[in-house]
């Protein structure tokens, strides 16, 4: 025989409720940190065009990406600009990976891989009798510091129009890279043609020197300074991610403002 | 209500702890008054013990994960909020900012008697408010110096991208200091008052006397 159910009293309710309550609140503090534990012990991924980050987080970072380059992203917004008395008169110098001493223009040339298969060397002159574009922007860096600087040198898209490299330009990225291979970038295309990107040999109204990337370097102020590459020894054109110095050490490979 | 409370505590500590990953590599904030310096944002004992050097590349892939999070939970509580009218409860109205100063004034055990309050005390609605407003402004500097360019506008609320960097690490001081305040709180309010935040009810002892409850927080009512 079953006994008849009785009902429970005020005090056996606020018993069972509140024992209800701790537990599920228990299991989810439990299930919380076993979460971040999987998370924070999550293997690195595999080594290729990017390293270094958690796998689940690198996932995230190109995830993230595809949200913002989407949604946000558009050549029309452009970085706000200085007046020249606003420009540092020492330009903050972090690191000259693949651009160290100096390298004079008479023994450079810009080697451009076109999709043909043939490479045009472009020399300093050349690059500088297009017309030239100045930007005073604030250069922001992924340390978290930040500096206007006044740079002059050529719009990426003007340089891509006048050596015909429109079929290029269709691609997906731009990679740069220093003549000595040391450091390299990729450039996804619509931040490379974006109007304030320069290809720069100046700083200051002066030829670019040894610290800032001479002869030529990268000016984009929608990237953290870590995709500003000095010193432009190659330039080639993909629709995969070219290889990125920064992004085999756990950055973002976007890395973009 | 008390789920993103409770969803937002760890989302916090993460966010706060990655964020000090990304501020060491740029560490440049102190407080200094007349040429004397108060605080140091960070020093170097303090990095070392909670092996923060040399992890911007770590800290910035777990903020901007967790980023989603943290902007997710603050719109379910607005939106909870909005939706159960519960915001009648907890924002500030005419009488809180006089009646705060009373609150505190009790609080602090200089006058005895509190003002009559419903859910939340004016003190509790000013600062439960307020912290919803810092979680919203840390949305936005956090935009402002993670997009500067495609958030122009944001950034220019605040004052520009190196300001707005300021802003972001001034809020999160302000959490910590929100933090152990509300720590306090909540141990001198008691066992009973935890448990409500838990389950969602608290229980009162009926007593035959008359008793003047001043302490009420019952989440469900």
């Amino acid at each position: 025989m079953k006994k008849p159910e009785k009902e429970l009293t005020i005090e056996q309710k606020i018993k069972r409720r509140n024992f209800i309550s701790f537990t599920v609140f228990g299991a989810c503090a439990v299930g919380a940190y076993e979460g971040w534990r999987w998370l924070y012990k999550s293997p690195d991924e595999a080594a290729g065009i990017t390293a270094g980050a958690h796998r689940p987080l690198r996932r995230a970072l190109n995830k993230t990406e595809i949200f913002f380059r989407r949604l946000t992203f558009s050549e029309n917004h452009l970085v706000k600009t200085y007046p020249k008395e606003m420009a540092a008169k020492v330009v903050r110098h972090n690191s000259d990976i693949g651009s160290a001493g100096k390298l004079p223009p008479e023994n450079w040339k810009l080697q451009v891989k076109k999709s043909t298969g043939e490479v045009l060397q472009i020399t300093l002159d050349e690059i500088m009798a297009l017309p030239k574009t100045e930007i005073i922007y604030d250069f922001k860096c992924v340390e978290g510091w930040d500096q206007i600087s006044h740079w002059g040198g050529v719009k990426f898209a003007d340089f891509i129009k006048h050596f015909g490299l429109e079929k290029e330009s269709k691609m997906e990225y731009v990679g740069l890279e220093t003549p000595d291979k040391k450091y390299y970038v990729g450039i996804d295309m619509p931040s490379a043609m974006h109007p304030q990107t320069l290809l720069a040999y100046e700083v200051n109204e002066k030829p670019l020197n040894g610290n800032h990337g001479q002869p030529l370097r990268l000016i984009i102020p929608v990237k953290y300074g870590i995709k500003n590459l000095k010193r432009i020894g190659t330039m080639t054109f993909s629709n995969t991610r070219p290889r990125d110095y920064w992004a085999e050490q756990g950055y973002d490979y976007y890395s973009g403002l | 209500m008390r789920w993103t409370h409770w969803v937002n505590f760890p989302i916090l500590t993460i966010m706060i702890w990655s964020g000090m990953l990304i501020y060491w590599a740029n560490d440049e904030y102190s407080v200094t008054l007349f040429g004397h310096t108060f605080v140091r944002f960070f020093p170097d004992w303090y990095y070392n013990l909670l092996h923060i050097p040399q992890r911007l590349a770590e800290g910035m892939a777990f903020h901007f994960l967790f980023m989603w999070f943290f902007t997710l939970n603050g719109f379910f509580y607005i939106l909870y909020s909005i939706i159960s009218g519960e915001w009648r409860y907890l924002l500030p109205n005419r009488r809180s900012f006089k009646e705060a100063w009373l609150v505190l004034l009790h609080d602090l055990h200089i006058r005895k008697t509190a003002p009559p309050q419903g859910k939340y005390n004016a003190a509790q609605r000013i600062a439960y408010t307020a912290i919803i407003v810092m979680g919203l402004g840390s949305v936005i500097t956090g935009l402002a110096i993670y997009k500067p360019v495609q958030f122009y506008y944001l950034t220019w609320i605040c004052g520009g991208y190196h300001l707005a960097r300021i802003w972001h690490f001034v809020l999160t001081i302000g959490y910590v200091l929100f933090f152990l305040v509300h720590i306090i709180q909540v141990i001198l309010a008691g066992w009973n008052n935890f448990r409500s935040v838990i389950s969602g009810f608290e229980v009162i002892e009926e007593t035959p006397q008359p008793a003047i409850e001043t302490n009420n927080e019952d989440e469900k009512a």
